[in-house]
């Protein structure tokens, strides 16, 4: 099942201060093709660990630029399911297509990083020894063999490309700051800067928001939002209050397939969801 | 600590640091040659034949010591099979040595004495053109690093990590060592190479020759402080040292580890088959004992004991220990290896961070509050951002937007 272009039309938007895409691109044997709208494609995924099925004929698309939640109850197989997006889990059977021709089941973790898809962890994992700055710098979209990183020099545009998304994040002072010292929002948010300067098609979110006060989770939601659109994401969460106010179409896992789509209102109505969510 | 990855590195090598690299150089290739040749022997200025040689020694076991604490240190993979590599250089270059014989020898071959006593009657096919002082050059760097490419290749690729990785090259080391044992290997087992006369066409023995073989030494040694501090101050090292700390991150944000962790493990490699090779003219003998495991673990305590990622550390350690070695062995033979296990022991309860973190300790940390803010490129830096990132702003505090 192909769902119709929601009017988005990635290619065409100008991408702001990439001085690297063309270089990238040369590197990547195959292209990234959303002519049909839709940025990732599951189909039928099954994934079994010792006879139980993590994912089990799992279906589900993804529209560029759109910005979709996953809720489920736990061992639903939402992180399974980011696991073989990214290249860390190979699906027993299934298709995984990133576009129109990328084979997510086939290429490997940082091919896959390289074609444009950003994943981050639900246990916030960033550089702890280097700074907010180094760490958004090495994550930073580029040539990443080892004798371009020997050569490397860091130019005024990209110091501006680290400079705006430090911004983004509200950590622009904290440049120099170890991120092993941030708190554990702010490591949250590093990380999501970290996504960000590799200028991903889609990102993988598993959790964003865990561990955050209120007042983060409010500002982490207005960020997402302003990413949408540019960006097609997909975001993990348990917290419905952020789910509401992230709004979009919400997918509901239960034991490895889709149990329910729609906004969250409808799928919260949806009787099967609730007993799944009671019920047990 | 608020300074930088790079920052922190780059201190190693600040001015003060090449200010004593040129003092060492010029003590190593100057003031030694002089004190050696010129000065009489019954002066007390004199430097005798048995200090050039110790000095030379253990300048070679400092080189291997960079080259470890580069995996090490930086990469946090630990060998414990970096004295197959040394000795894989020694052997490579005692070759060369051995056809310099000539027919000096025992028994007046042309073949290596060992080989006469075997009764073979030609050069095995690995000893053809070692006579050749390039070819074994070559071999000395491309021996090391072929195996450690291939090693490394496969462990690396098979993600083999940790413990099991340095189990694996302790492993590697002691088959090596069985191997070479063997008379029928063709590398003199266990006697392996020694009675070696001349370089070149010069006397291996020569006080001149000594002092040439010393200052080649500190030289290499000074070439590879100044190649491994620009390695890890690239942004090479800030990915290795990140690959360290969280591999899987590095491999989503789009770095292949394997190429990472494979290029700075062959040039290890490759560094201590330079050491080896300088080693064995200036201690005049090559054996297997050299690939025991005890060696190469003795490699880690150097780097242990003067303090992991810091490359002068690794220097401070394999001179410290060496010379603690050298005297230990005359006065107490039988207790060394136990002297040296409690040091281990010793260094990692209380000093992890070896002599270098001790120092640093003593001094107080005064170097970290006083460090200015990290600028990764001070021409490109504006003002703006210069002045941000010197302290935390209250607006973030109360949470106004940027």
């Amino acid at each position: 099942m192909i769902t119709v272009a929601s009017g988005t039309d990635y290619e065409a938007r100008p991408q702001w201060a990439d001085p690297t895409a063309g270089q990238a691109r040369a590197v990547q044997p195959g292209q990234l093709d959303t002519a049909h709208g839709v940025i990732l494609y599951l189909e039928d995924i099954t994934v079994s660990f010792d006879g139980f099925k993590a994912l089990n004929n799992l279906s589900l698309n993804i529209d560029v630029g759109e910005l979709r939640c996953i809720i489920g109850p736990n061992g639903a197989g939402k992180t399974t399911m980011m696991d073989v997006i990214t290249g860390k889990t190979r699906p027993d059977s299934g298709k995984a297509f990133f576009g129109q021709t990328l084979d997510l089941t086939r290429l490997k973790e940082p091919e896959i990083a390289h074609a444009g898809i950003g994943r981050k962890f639900q246990k916030p994992t960033v550089f702890e020894n280097h700074t907010v700055f180094e760490n958004l710098e090495l994550a930073m979209k580029t040539d990443k063999r080892v004798f371009k990183s020997l050569f490397f020099k860091l130019d005024s545009e990209a110091h501006g490309r680290i400079e705006a998304v430090m911004k983004q994040i509200r950590l622009d002072a904290h440049a120099n700051r170890l991120a092993g010292l941030l708190s554990h929002g702010q490591k949250q948010w590093l990380e999501i800067g970290m996504l960000l300067m590799q200028e991903p098609k889609l990102l993988l979110l598993d959790e964003p928001v865990a561990g955050m006060t209120d007042d983060e989770t409010m500002r982490t939601a207005e960020l997402f939002l302003s990413l949408a659109g540019q960006h097609s994401l997909v975001v993990v969460e348990h917290d419905m209050a952020f789910v509401e106010k992230l709004g979009g179409k919400v997918t509901v896992l239960h034991e490895g397939s889709v149990l329910a789509e729609g906004d969250l209102a409808t799928v919260q109505a949806d009787p099967r969801v609730i007993e799944v969510y009671l019920g047990r | 600590m608020r300074t930088s990855y790079t920052e922190r590195t780059a201190r190693l090598l600040g001015p003060k640091g090449w200010t004593a690299l040129g003092v060492f150089l010029a003590i190593m290739l100057i003031a030694m040659p002089v004190l050696h040749l010129m000065v009489p022997p019954g002066s007390p200025l004199h430097v005798s034949n048995y200090a050039i040689t110790l000095m030379g020694k253990i300048l070679c076991y400092a080189l291997v010591a960079v080259a470890m604490d580069l995996i090490w240190g930086y990469a946090g993979i630990l060998s414990l099979g970096h004295g197959l590599f040394f000795a894989l250089g020694g052997y490579a270059f005692g070759m060369y040595l051995m056809r310099q014989i000539g027919l000096d020898g025992n028994y007046h071959s042309p073949l290596p004495d060992f080989m006469v006593f075997l009764d073979w009657k030609t050069l095995p096919w690995y000893w053809q053109g070692t006579d050749h002082f390039i070819w074994a050059a070559i071999l000395t760097i491309a021996v090391p690093t072929v195996i450690a490419f291939i090693f490394g290749f496969f462990a690396f690729q098979s993600r083999i990590k940790g413990v099991y990785f340095s189990i694996i090259t302790q492993a590697l080391t002691y088959a090596a060592m069985l191997l070479f044992f063997r008379n029928e290997t063709g590398f003199g087992g266990n006697n392996g190479f020694t009675d070696f006369k001349r370089i070149l066409g010069y006397s291996v023995t020569a006080p001149e020759t000594r002092v040439v073989l010393l200052g080649l030494t500190a030289l290499a040694l000074a070439g590879t402080l100044v190649l491994g501090r620009w390695l890890v101050t690239s942004r090479f090292g800030r990915v290795l040292a990140a690959t360290r700390d969280a591999e899987s991150r590095v491999m989503f944000i789009g770095y292949n580890p394997l190429w990472y962790k494979l290029f700075i493990w062959t040039l290890s490699a490759a560094l201590c088959g330079v050491a080896g090779a300088l080693y064995v003219p200036q201690v005049g003998i090559i054996n297997p004992s050299e690939m025991s495991p005890a060696s190469s673990i003795e490699i880690a305590i150097w780097v242990a004991v003067g303090g992991r990622g810091t490359l002068i550390g690794a220097v401070i350690g394999a001179v410290a220990v060496s010379l603690a070695k050298s005297w230990f062995t005359v006065s107490f033979p039988q207790y060394w290896l136990f002297f040296l296990g409690f040091l281990f022991i010793l260094v990692t309860l209380f000093l992890p961070e070896g002599l270098v973190g001790l120092y640093h300790k003593l001094r107080g940390n005064k170097v970290d509050a006083s460090e200015p803010a990290f600028t990764p490129d001070p021409e490109t830096v504006s003002p703006a951002a210069a002045k941000a990132s010197v302290a935390p702003s209250p607006r973030h505090l109360t949470g106004e937007s940027a």
